[in-house]
């Protein structure tokens, strides 16, 4: 089971947070297919939101095709996000520890990584493209 | 479905004062409504209508298709919490407890003795030496444990510390999702409400400036900022809410039915605080004096 959390600075509307983090747990393999979503009840509870704000992510999942209510019991993960490749995470992040590593010898702060990361990502990306 | 509170040109006053005027709103039900406003504005006596605990002046209120406090159905389905959630402070929580079963024809005593089981609260604790947010966390026993449908509620937490705050706030959401309540909560906080409100009414001056869901209000809202000019020169559609401006710059908060074509305004969204306050301010005239400081 996941746990939401919300940021109050981020401007991002609460459910689309609350879908963010699903599909973030998705992708990390946190959760799987068939994998309950915290109970609405829960979720208004624990973060003191309104109970439809949860209700609106859950229908918005559901036709994603990321979930599924079965009623009187809840809400459950039916498809999965970024297919097959979960296999290929281990040794991926293996390697980016690595670098990370190599990255902090040589000197980089946490943003100047960050900034090197996301600039060679979307030069990569648009070599892609063109 | 019945709206939870209608009122047609609903109005109260007090001798001379008007609390409330020319107030007419159709609530839907399954909403956490917050009633917002300055002190004064009138909330708490929009509120005494809906519970009947006032009789209006002019117009007409109809809670869950009803009138207000008609009769002893009618009251069974409306739960009220008011100011500063007053327990008889002589009584213990356990007698509170007995007055609940004794009053309350759907009190459901299971949930009441489950909740104050969780809140750690001593059974023959006399009430007058709890904690506030103790206190809130009882008073809210009670309202919940009536299973009542609407359940409202005056500045419920505007006494509280901040963690108590919280742990209201939580109990109040669960209950709401646990058995479908509608709410209707006043503060004077918006900060306070943002989370838990779906539905937004802005009370100002006695007057209702602004209401709807909360959603569809920041859809139609928008702040424009970009090189000054006359608010007047504006579309059709679109109408000021609040303005300031500087020698060579103007913000603007509008409100608009469809999207911001103009390419000289860097458009944004408004957060519910933005657009409470662009309200008050308006019902206040400070939109107008911001005005007459550019126009001189």
């Amino acid at each position: 089971m996941i746990e939401f959390h919300l940021d109050g600075r981020s401007g991002v509307a609460p459910y689309l947070q609350l879908i963010h983090q699903v599909r973030q747990a998705l992708r990390l393999g946190l959760l799987r297919e068939g994998d309950q979503l915290p109970k609405v009840k829960d979720v208004a509870a624990g973060l003191a939101i309104n109970p439809n704000t949860v209700l609106k992510a859950y229908r918005e999942l559901e036709y994603e095709g990321l979930a599924a209510a079965r009623p009187g019991i809840g809400t459950f993960v039916t498809g999965t996000l970024g297919g097959g490749s979960l296999a290929a995470h281990g040794p991926l992040r293996r390697d980016l520890q690595r670098w990370l590593a190599k990255a902090r010898r040589a000197g980089l702060d946490e943003e100047s990584i960050e900034a090197l990361f996301v600039s060679t990502f979307r030069s990569v990306g648009e070599e892609d493209i063109a | 479905m019945t709206a939870v509170i209608e009122a047609g040109v609903l109005g109260k006053r007090y001798r001379r004062q008007w609390a409330l005027s020319d107030c007419t709103l159709s609530v839907p039900a399954g909403h956490v409504v917050g009633l917002v406003g300055p002190n004064g504005a009138g909330k708490t006596t929009l509120l005494g209508l809906a519970t009947g605990m006032l009789a209006p002046t002019t117009g007409t209120i109809e809670v869950l298709g009803g009138r207000p406090a008609a009769g002893p159905v009618q009251l069974a389905r409306v739960g009220y919490l008011a100011q500063d959630a007053p327990v008889y402070a002589g009584l213990s929580v356990a007698a509170h407890l007995r007055l609940g079963a004794h009053l309350n024809p759907g009190w459901d005593a299971k949930l009441a003795q489950a909740r104050v089981e969780r809140l750690d609260l001593d059974l023959r604790q006399n009430t007058g030496t709890l904690s506030g947010g103790q206190r809130a966390q009882l008073a809210l026993t009670l309202a919940i444990a009536k299973r009542p449908e609407l359940l409202i509620l005056d500045e419920p937490v505007a006494s509280l510390d901040p963690l108590a705050r919280r742990e209201f706030l939580q109990d109040l959401m669960e209950a709401t999702a646990e058995h479908g309540l509608s709410v209707v909560l006043s503060s004077h906080l918006v900060g306070d409400l943002e989370r838990v409100c779906d539905y937004l009414i802005v009370l100002v001056g006695s007057r209702v400036r602004l209401a709807g869901p909360v959603e569809e209000l920041l859809a139609r809202h928008h702040l424009l900022s970009g090189p000054r000019r006359d608010p007047g020169s504006l579309p059709d559609g679109m109408q000021v809410i609040s303005a300031s401006h500087t020698d060579v710059q103007s913000t603007l908060l509008v409100r608009t039915s469809g999207p911001v074509l103009d390419p000289a305004w860097t458009v944004s969204e408004v957060t519910l605080e933005d657009l409470v306050l662009a309200y008050m301010s308006q019902a206040a005239g400070r939109g107008r004096r911001n005005h007459l400081e550019v126009q001189r």
